[in-house]
């Protein structure tokens, strides 16, 4: 019994080798879209303001901008598949899209499995607040009270740079912390761009502002492995919109903020 | 085996000190006020105006048939949509007050209305007015009757003041979470928080058994 077991799993992973093989060889990405001019781009739908679905029921977003752009480079039409967090590295695996632009950081885990271009946005935690609070710098924050999750990357950075006097009110989960914001409970927040966009789209009124950064974490487009002349042509790409300033231009239109310093 | 490393915990004695520090002091507030509002409530209930005794009977009903924790979050929550910003201790206070006047006026009326008739017209053949007969006659034997009763909720109160750690008061329950989520040692905070309620509840127990009958309603 364990030696079939035994045999099975080697069987497996035999048969995984000579797929990802075949995978790695086959480097014709780049021919197929030129061939056929579309390009199928994974994209969010349920992470604003990076990818959402707008009242005319359409994705959009910063993502959705930027895969775009790099369509319109490649003379392709896009074809936009929305993914889930959790599937959007299979999406690329199984050759369902050319490209994930989905809010993907790079980690060693993954690099494992696909491949990254040159950072195209920032990911990132920043202290938010009502236009009309004046705050600049991590010192403004003394004397004012700002909602945090408890135990959140975002608690941590907060508590790393808050001044003592700054009344950090830490709450149980983000929701909790959106209410007690939202009900007036204190004047600023601490978390991460998803969730305030969220509440900017659902308070518009409040006139809710990114303030300053908080922790920064770059965002890469993810081509499967071994398609390395897709890769060099949209690195290409995207280095070229990071210099003529259109990825600044998208940044402050969705995020409110300059992209500040993208890593290679 | 898990291996168990206490000393994580207690490196953060000072939040866990802080957290005590609100525990007993959110109970010792709503200790106090509750069972001077359940007095009054207890009078009002059992010989108030007939409108007050309705109006009374309908708040009791209403705090012993909600969970607290929605109580607390519909005043932190809720009652700033209507104006009427608190702080989260000043909430929690509130909270705590309301919850344990609902209970405490039921405990007390029942001590008041377990006071023998004879007492009463003793009190009223001495002349002695209405005010007189209920604060110097009934209650203080009243409240020897029903005091283990009210200790316990006063306890009850105490271990549910937990919940404030939701809206960001620092209380014990509040500190074990906070230090768990920065170490990760979620057993061994909860342990420790444990066997320090279970001791706040002994002495807070023998605290109050020993000064009801010193301070409370007399020997």
């Amino acid at each position: 019994m364990y030696a079939m077991t035994r045999r099975a799993a080697l069987f497996a992973f035999t048969a995984c080798a000579a797929l990802l093989a075949g995978a790695a060889q086959a480097q014709n990405a780049l021919d197929d879209i030129t061939k056929s001019k579309t390009i199928k781009i994974a994209i969010p739908t349920d992470f604003p303001p990076y990818g959402f679905v707008g009242s005319d029921m359409a994705p959009q977003g910063l993502d959705i901008d930027v895969a775009k752009l790099i369509a319109a480079k490649l003379g392709a039409t896009v074809e936009l598949i929305p993914v889930t967090t959790a599937n959007r590295i299979p999406y690329l695996q199984t050759k369902k899209a050319d490209l994930v632009i989905s809010t993907l950081g790079k980690n060693p885990d993954r690099e494992k499995v696909i491949d990254f271009t040159i950072a195209y946005s920032p990911f990132f935690i920043a202290v938010f607040a009502p236009k009309a609070v004046a705050i600049k710098e991590p010192g403004d924050l003394a004397g004012k009270s700002v909602a945090v999750t408890r135990g959140s990357v975002d608690d941590q950075e907060l508590t790393k740079v808050a001044p003592p006097s700054a009344e950090i009110r830490r709450f149980e989960d983000n929701n909790a912390t959106i209410s007690a914001f939202l009900a007036g409970q204190t004047q600023l927040v601490a978390t991460s761009a998803q969730v305030a966009s969220t509440i900017m789209q659902k308070n518009a009124s409040l006139g809710l502002e990114y303030k300053f950064l908080l922790k920064d974490s770059p965002n890469f487009i993810g081509v499967a492995k071994g398609e390395d002349t897709l890769r060099t042509r949209v690195n290409e790409i995207v280095m070229e919109a990071r210099r003529s300033g259109e990825i600044d231009r998208l940044c402050k239109k969705w995020l409110g903020r300059e992209p500040g310093d993208l890593p290679m | 085996m898990v291996a168990l490393d206490f000393g994580a915990i207690l490196a953060d004695w000072r939040t866990l000190l802080v957290g005590v520090g609100w525990t007993l002091g959110l109970t010792a507030v709503s200790a106090v006020l509750g069972l001077l509002l359940g007095i009054a409530f207890a009078w009002a209930r059992s010989e108030g105006p007939a409108p007050l005794r309705v109006v009374v009977g309908a708040y009791v009903e209403l705090i012993r048939n909600t969970p607290f924790i929605v109580q607390l979050f519909f005043i932190f929550f809720g009652l700033p949509a209507a104006g009427f910003r608190l702080s989260p201790e000043i909430a929690s206070v509130i909270a705590m007050v309301a919850n344990l006047s609902g209970y405490a006026t039921e405990i007390v009326r029942a001590g008041v209305e377990a006071t023998p008739r004879g007492q009463r017209e003793a009190a009223i053949s001495l002349a002695l007015s209405r005010t007189h007969i209920f604060l110097y006659v009934v209650v203080p034997p009243a409240l020897r009757r029903i005091w283990p009763a009210l200790v316990s909720q006063i306890i009850i109160v105490m271990l549910g003041s937990a919940v404030c750690g939701q809206i960001s008061v620092p209380e014990l329950t509040f500190a074990a979470n906070l230090i768990q989520s920065r170490n990760f040692r979620s057993f061994e905070a909860f342990i420790i928080v444990a066997a320090i309620y279970l001791i706040l509840a002994f002495l807070v127990r023998r605290l109050l058994r020993w000064a009801g009958p010193r301070f409370v309603f007399g020997r």
